[in-house]
């Protein structure tokens, strides 16, 4: 292993992406799970777009909008005194909006499946909201979690137009493995690509195999 | 209970078409039934007084406490702070607990509130000390809804509420678990309302009922006088009406099994019921099951034999049949006659008459040993 860097950097990235999509997509499912609201398919739309969107599309409107002159990135460089794009910053960023779609829809399916009647009858015990999302939504969408947390995981591994446009190729900071290959294959260093690319889809096809054994096993019991 | 809690509630609620609105005031005893059949209305309304329908308009009060109100301003009262139990169709236990867990779920919530009974006690008259560690997906329906009702008991309510809870069971399931319910208030001191479509069970667990047709309320007293109403007929249903009557268990002929029952001078027999001397029994009898005569039979099979007077006669127009309403020594009873009966006997308001009830009839019609 001469280039144990971008593992590294991917690994840590992806689960940073994790972690803060449980903080924002869980919300954001619940909210369309139960919403009455007109404007819910216009926010799934949004949800979804990173889906059908070119990666490089999502990267050039990033590109675009942390640049020091738009308002965002200008907040930032005056904040940390640094630009978003080309940092790792940047890239949590991008992978958070990139990944959105698979924390998202395996949890708002997952809230859809419970359905109200048990959040009722819950309530009627004395649970407040906050208690019954914690002591019986949560516990019975425990799989749905445990999918979408690996699948947002393993697609911020596999992440590259994106990364490409808003973090470039700077080891250590935004040259994750997708990169690396790229750059191995560009200047013949074939075995090193092999190594990275053989390692991904190893890894990838492990993620896939546990979602769908999740996804048939009985209901998990946690209490 | 010291007081009787008195609820009131005024409301209005649109599902699409169908709209229910009902006013009522009742001060809370034992078992209330709210009677309806199936489409009348009868869910929605006990989803509102819990709380689970915010979209309804109108004001709750229950023992002092406005749960939901529009003067001065409109307030809700969310149901995890209504202190309501609330027993659903489908028991709703929590398929990632087990049974115990489930039962601690409400305990642990309620703590700040009047305590109905303990965890022990409630175990104990449930019967549920062999089911605590199972899971909900490997009870019964019969265990599902004891442990459903044993549950909402722990999270201490001031008023129970319970939607259809023996529905989903077949006969000999509700018979394991109608004795539970009819001790509720009694053994834990909360007012229960009882939603039903069932003759059998208000007859058996209520005291007073309100009958609902289409969204509105058509008729609210007594369970006893409300059943016997003749004009109810489209809302409590033809072929199951009837009366409920009050008797007491005069003695038992060991030789024949039967039990001799007395209410206000009248006598009959049924077959033997396990209950001592001097027990008051509930009996339902159907309008179906009573035939009337003008002179006293003789030298007939059936030896329930009771005289009285036809106080009404309802004939049902373009159908076979007519409704009578006779009164005997111990209150009211209903006869289901043909209109060609009516008028061959000439039976009318005022014309003395003698009823005979079939015993096995009453097979399973009397069931609550009222204490």
């Amino acid at each position: 292993m001469t280039d144990g860097g971008p593992v590294l950097l991917t690994l840590v990235l992806a689960a940073v992406t994790t972690v803060i999509l449980l903080l924002i997509g869980t919300p954001l499912a619940w909210w369309l799970a139960h919403t009455r609201s007109r404007a819910k398919p216009i926010i799934e739309a949004i949800t979804a777009l990173p889906l059908v969107l070119p990666p490089t599309v999502l990267g050039f409107y990033l590109l675009i909008l942390f640049s020091p002159n738009a308002p965002l990135g200008g907040f930032w460089v005056t904040l940390t005194g640094s630009t978003l794009a080309f940092s790792f910053t940047g890239l949590v960023v991008a992978s958070v909006l990139y990944s959105m779609p698979f924390m998202v829809q395996p949890l708002q399916t997952a809230f859809e499946q419970i359905g109200r009647e048990p959040l009722e009858a819950a309530a009627t015990l004395g649970a407040s909201p906050r208690d019954v999302f914690f002591s019986v939504a949560a516990p019975m969408a425990l799989r749905g979690f445990l999918t979408a947390s690996v699948l947002t995981f393993a697609h911020t591994i596999g992440e590259f137009g994106v990364v490409l446009m808003v973090g470039g190729n700077i080891p250590g900071r935004t040259k994750v493995i997708s990169i690396a290959v790229y750059e191995h294959v560009e200047t013949l260093n074939y075995a090193e690509a092999h190594m990275l690319s053989g390692g991904l889809m190893l890894f990838s096809f492990a993620v896939l195999v546990i979602v769908y054994a999740l996804n048939r096993k009985a209901p998990l019991h946690v209490g | 209970m010291s007081d009787k809690p008195v609820l009131s509630f005024r409301f209005r609620l649109s599902h699409g078409a169908f709209q229910v609105a009902l006013a009522h005031d009742i001060r809370l005893a034992g078992i209330t039934a709210l009677f309806g059949h199936s489409g009348s209305g009868k869910t929605t309304v006990l989803r509102v007084l819990a709380g689970l329908e915010s979209r309804a308009n109108g004001h709750i009060a229950f023992d002092g406490t406005v749960w939901q109100g529009e003067q001065p301003r409109r307030s809700f009262v969310p149901p995890h702070e209504r202190a309501v139990g609330y027993v659903f169709q489908d028991a709703r236990l929590f398929p990632h607990l087990s049974v115990a867990g489930n039962l601690a779920f409400a305990e642990s919530r309620s703590r700040h509130r009047a305590p109905v009974s303990d965890f022990e006690t409630v175990v104990g008259r449930f019967d549920l000390e062999p089911l605590l560690e199972r899971r909900p997906d490997s009870l019964s329906g019969g265990e599902l809804q004891r442990v459903a009702v044993a549950r909402a008991l722990l999270a201490r309510p001031r008023l129970l509420l319970m939607d259809e809870p023996l529905s989903a069971l077949d006969t000999p399931r509700k018979a394991e678990i109608l004795p539970y319910i009819a001790r509720l208030p009694e053994q834990f001191g909360v007012p229960v309302i009882y939603v039903t479509h069932s003759v059998d069970e208000v007859a058996y667990l209520a005291d007073e009922m309100i009958v609902l047709s289409k969204g509105r309320k058509v008729a609210d007293g007594p369970v006893g006088e409300t059943l016997a109403r003749l004009d109810l007929g489209p809302a409590t249903g033809r072929f199951e009406a009837g009366v409920v009557l009050e008797a007491s268990v005069v003695g038992h002929d060991t030789e024949y099994r039967l039990t001799r029952l007395d209410f206000g001078g009248a006598r009959i027999e049924v077959p033997m019921l396990e209950a001592a001397p001097g027990a008051r029994v509930r009996m339902r009898l159907r309008a179906r099951d009573v035939i009337l005569a003008k002179i006293r039979p003789e030298q007939l099979s059936s030896r329930n034999i009771i005289e009285g007077r036809i106080v009404e006669v309802v004939e049902e127009p373009a159908t076979p049949f007519a409704e009578t309403l006779v009164e005997i020594p111990g209150g009211l009873i209903r006869a289901r006659l043909t209109r060609r009966s009516v008028a061959d006997l000439g039976l009318a308001p005022g014309v003395a008459v003698f009823a005979l009830v079939k015993s096995i009839s009453l097979v399973g019609g009397i069931t609550a040993v009222k204490s």
